[in-house]
């Protein structure tokens, strides 16, 4: 089996979010670029199948050179070959598109991507991906296991689960639950190593089209101060919810 | 030329969420000097989709869309939008619709933003204000295509009664084959418990809390309230609750109108994923808990000692205000 991951590079979770250039640019000053969260834990997925089934995994990002270092992190993890695609991911779709010719150039089985990044929250790359490549798609996916060509997921949705059968090739988008927050590994010395001898291809993209664009951003109006309530007066508690706050 | 929105049912019944999209599609349609035509698939209550100003429903009815299927489902929607030469399709922000949304907009080439907040603050050039960095702040997004797909956030616009008389058609999507190649073996899904996708009030439990044992007390306040039950992230991997409770950066989106968080520090990847609620209630026993800073409502204090309190508290009141 085939597998390739798609990593998205994005800032670390406790980032501070600021902007520049008249509020149009993230602000990547005294940042720490990771792996998506949501890639991470289907790239550790990957790597289960690439220990237990035989299956080759690689990685794959859409973006500048600055994205390497978390490229080569995925090496280090125990990816075998990684491809940039040399391009500003722009939006969604572009990158979809871009994604998708990567995917189909290399005859890939499975694609597993994460349900969403958490810079953008677009969630959108892995459903445009898998329609334009017409292979399936399962979102939200929390459970994957592949026996031949036939996969069964299971899939979180509001309230419960649902268990999901379909052939590959196979796109997710995935998230925790792929795996546990404990099977999640550091690099050690000897992968962080290895990858730097490992291939990352850097690729010239298709000049796929985007259809959005950022105009700018804006951050939320600060937030008034807290009101304590004495934990002997609860009852104010109460009288604020219902007659300030409205929401009991 | 109306505006399309895709409304989601649930055996049959429309949600909250489901009028807040038509509300929103209203309130673009106004903008750009059109109707509202809403499609349903496998929904009773049609008629009550006039109340948030649809005017006419296309009604699909089809025993192969009983279980849901993101590719048909997409199928059926692009063909409606099609048919209606829509400009705009509006759609909500739930897990189906969030695995719906992406395909739609393959189908119909169109630029799709999502975790909409505003109407949009132009229509030419087509401008709309998204949430990004996990609600740490907006984004001013452009979608430059002919069609448009619009993903609105849950609780952001709300409800915007307008009193339409909508007429109701049968529509019949042409389905191929193609459409249902995953299918849905199984679904769990608790009965009777209320979701945090549809909460208006969600009460969450920390690593305060000390251990599983002790999650009566939640459940108990839940119950009063009304409320769907989550937890922090530790909490779920240490396994005192299931991930489905894990509410954050990493975990489910909270935007519920009251949320109630107890023995929680208020870390940054915490706050991020429930900053969207309306109001926000900690209760903490250290002063110093980051969770004061984005609170509306504080009470500090031992949560052993508030929370049986609190609880009996709120049955009073509730049982006053029935
Ligand atoms: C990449 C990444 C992603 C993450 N994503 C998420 C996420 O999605 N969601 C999430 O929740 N976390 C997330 N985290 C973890 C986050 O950083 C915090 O570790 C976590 O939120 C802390 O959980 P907590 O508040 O329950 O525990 P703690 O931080 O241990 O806080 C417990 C709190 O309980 C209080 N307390 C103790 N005893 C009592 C008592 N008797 N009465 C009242 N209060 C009491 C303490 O004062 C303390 O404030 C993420 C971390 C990383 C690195």
């Amino acid at each position: 089996m085939k597998i390739l991951v798609c990593i998205s590079h994005v800032p670390d979770t406790t980032s501070k979010i600021n902007f520049t250039d008249g509020d149009t640019k993230f602000d990547t000053n005294g940042v720490q670029f990771v792996i998506n969260p949501n890639d991470e834990f289907g790239l550790t997925r990957a790597m289960w199948f690439k220990e237990k089934q035989g299956a080759s995994v690689d990685v794959v990002n859409v973006g500048g050179a600055e994205t390497e270092p978390t490229l080569r992190k995925a090496l280090a993890i125990g990816a075998d070959n990684a491809i940039r695609v040399n391009t500003e991911a722009k939006d969604g779709f572009q990158v979809a598109k871009e994604l998708a010719k990567v995917a189909k150039d290399g005859n890939y089985d499975l694609v597993i991507a994460g349900r969403e990044s958490i810079d953008y929250n677009g969630g959108m790359v892995p459903g445009m991906m898998a329609k334009i490549l017409g292979a399936n798609f399962v979102n939200t996916c929390v459970s994957l296991e592949v026996d031949g060509d036939k996969a069964t997921a299971i899939r979180e949705i509001d309230g419960g689960k649902e268990t999901l059968t379909a052939s590959l090739p196979l796109v997710i988008g995935g998230q925790k639950g792929l795996v546990e927050e404990s099977d999640l590994k550091i690099p050690n010395m000897r992968g962080i190593m290895m990858a730097r001898k490992k291939p990352l291809n850097v690729v010239e993209p298709s000049n796929a089209e985007a259809f959005t664009s950022s105009e700018k951003f804006e951050k939320p109006a600060p937030k008034g101060d807290v009101k304590l309530v004495s934990e002997d007066n609860l009852d104010e508690l109460i009288n604020l919810l219902h007659n300030e706050a409205k929401v009991i | 030329m109306s505006v399309l929105v895709y409304i989601e049912s649930e055996n049959g019944k429309f949600k909250k969420a489901s009028y807040e999209a038509a509300s929103y599609a209203k309130g673009v349609a106004d903008q750009l000097g059109t109707t509202v035509t809403a499609i349903s698939i496998n929904a009773n209550d049609n008629a009550s989709l006039g109340n948030y100003g649809v005017s006419k429903v296309l009604n699909v009815a089809n025993d192969k869309l009983a279980k849901f299927n993101a590719e048909a489902y997409a199928d059926a929607i692009a063909q409606a939008a099609k048919n209606e030469d829509a400009k705009v399709v509006v759609i909500g922000q739930t897990a189906n619709d969030k695995y719906i949304a992406p395909i739609l907009a393959v189908d119909l080439e169109a630029g799709y933003a999502s975790n909409v907040v505003e109407l949009p603050s132009s229509t030419a050039p087509f401008q709309v204000k998204r949430t990004a960095f996990t609600n740490k702040a907006f984004n001013v997004t452009n979608i430059s295509t002919d069609v448009k797909v619009i993903g609105v956030s849950k609780n952001a616009y709300g409800l915007v009664e307008n009193n339409t008389e909508a007429s109701i058609e049968d529509f019949a999507p042409t389905l191929a084959d193609g459409d249902f190649t995953v299918n849905v073996e199984s679904v769990d899904k608790a009965k009777d418990k209320v979701t945090i996708a549809d909460a208006e009030i969600v009460v969450s439990g920390g690593r305060g809390l000390k251990g599983p044992e002790n999650w009566g007390m939640i459940e108990d306040l839940a119950e009063t309230l009304g409320a769907a039950t989550a937890c922090s992230k530790p909490v779920s991997d240490m396994g005192w609750r299931p991930h489905s409770e894990h509410v954050g950066q990493t975990g489910k989106p909270v935007a519920s109108n009251l949320y109630i968080a107890v023995g929680i520090s208020g870390a940054i990847q915490h706050l991020a994923g429930i900053n969207a609620s309306k109001t926000k209630v900690v209760i903490n026993n250290d002063p110093e808990a980051p969770f004061f800073k984005a609170a509306d409502y504080g009470i500090v204090g031992d949560a052993f000692e508030v929370l049986p309190k609190l609880t009996e508290k709120l049955k009073e009141f509730k049982a006053n205000n029935a």
